[in-house]
């Protein structure tokens, strides 16, 4: 008995490997995919200053993203998934939210083939990089299913605000968000250059 | 017969460690702590307060766009001189120039100075490279980098929103004489640390 209790306690010690990225909402895969976004400050910042840029240029830049950021974030997710090369890293993120942001401080007059291209690229990338993290499971793609959800719901409502919103002072408010995001970006730079 | 054998407790922690494998997971108990502790960050200096709280009086001052293009440009410059402290780009005088910004930008608000925009512009942009600089040599290890960053820029916001909010006293007269008064608050604080600085 004196044994058995020791190796129970063996067991007890051991951590088991706990997986990177996805915190357990306890409600099922699905729900653990939304949360991861609320959970990854990266990842949010990056999609709200897409959704943000989008509002500003207008709707239909807007209803655009909504479609191509989500499916671009799932495909750059499920291909990271199978893909077993190195995810990104804290340079890639900065580098987003420092050109997202400066876009936004500076109102560029983007048409909406730059803008749908960025939110591809940006889904892309980040979704690679939320896959690369994960073992290839049914309930890891339902994770995902409810990453790209929760991309969706995170870029529809800036985006909305945006263009119902954009004009006057909250336009001015929204590219001073746009400069707190670049600036932040850049101290990201700085920081993860400095130790890599 | 009747004798057992027991594992001795040392050999139990010792398996125990030998088999331990990796923990991968991401440290999430730090982050809102990371988020408060880059927010205190600026405010916990007054004399950075002091040169923050003077842009948005300014910026009040001077009016539209300046009262927009001022509390932006800040941030973003600061931004760059954070960038520059922490790729190891020594600024000499750092606490002079943080000292310097608090009179010059007092001095700003006590004589209501209306330069160009690009002047305004230029002068709060190469202050706030002292600022930042000052702070990316002060951050500590160990913290979220984008949460602690977006908390420091967050802050260096508000209190940039703080002076923009006691600035709309000068549409009254005794609001721009308080105004100027405390423009000169400003620049006997910026005074004191200069005094600070090179003492």
């Amino acid at each position: 008995m004196k044994n058995a209790g020791r190796w129970m306690m063996i067991v007890a010690v051991a951590p088991s490997v706990a997986e990177a990225h996805l915190t357990s909402s306890g409600l099922g895969p699905f729900y653990d995919g939304l949360l991861h976004l609320m959970t990854s400050p990266e990842d949010l910042a990056a999609a709200i200053a897409l959704a943000l840029l989008c509002g500003l240029r207008g709707a239909d830049h807007g209803r655009r993203a909504f479609f191509v950021v989500p499916l671009a974030w799932l495909l750059g997710s499920l291909g990271g998934l199978v893909a077993l090369t190195p995810q990104g890293n804290d340079i890639v993120s900065a580098s987003w939210l420092l050109l997202l942001g400066a876009l936004i401080a500076f109102d560029a007059k983007l048409p909406l083939a730059a803008t749908t291209a960025l939110g591809a690229l940006l889904g892309l990338m980040h979704g690679y990089s939320n896959g690369s993290g994960m073992n290839l499971t049914l309930a890891v793609v339902l994770a995902l299913i409810g990453l790209a959800t929760a991309v969706a719901t995170m870029t529809v409502l800036p985006a909305a605000a945006g263009v119902r919103f954009g004009g006057g002072s909250t336009r001015i408010a929204l590219r001073v968000a746009g400069s707190w995001i670049a600036a932040s970006g850049l101290l990201l730079l700085g920081w993860s250059i400095r130790s890599p | 017969m009747n004798q057992h054998r027991t594992v001795p407790p040392i050999a139990t922690l010792l398996v125990a460690l030998a088999f331990a494998p990796d923990a991968l997971a991401h440290l999430q108990r730090s982050d809102a702590a990371g988020f408060l502790s880059g927010f205190l960050h600026p405010i916990s200096g007054f004399d950075h307060v002091l040169a923050m709280v003077a842009v948005g009086l300014w910026g009040a001052q001077l009016g539209a766009p300046a009262l927009w293009v001022l509390p932006v440009a800040f941030p973003l410059v600061m931004a760059i001189g954070g960038f520059l402290g922490f790729v190891g780009v020594h600024l000499p005088g750092v606490e002079i120039g943080i000292a310097a910004s608090a009179v010059l930008l007092g001095a700003a608000v006590l004589f209501a100075w209306r330069p160009p925009l690009a002047t305004a512009a230029l002068l709060v942009g190469a202050l706030a490279i002292f600022h930042g600089h000052a702070h990316s040599t002060e951050l500590p290890n160990g913290e979220d980098a984008l949460l602690y960053s977006m908390g420091f820029v967050i802050a260096t916001g508000c209190l940039h929103a703080l002076g923009i909010a006691i600035g709309t006293v000068r549409r009254w007269r005794w609001g721009n004489r308080l105004l100027r008064a405390l423009g000169l608050g400003i620049a006997a604080g910026g005074a004191f640390f200069m005094w600070q600085a090179v003492a």
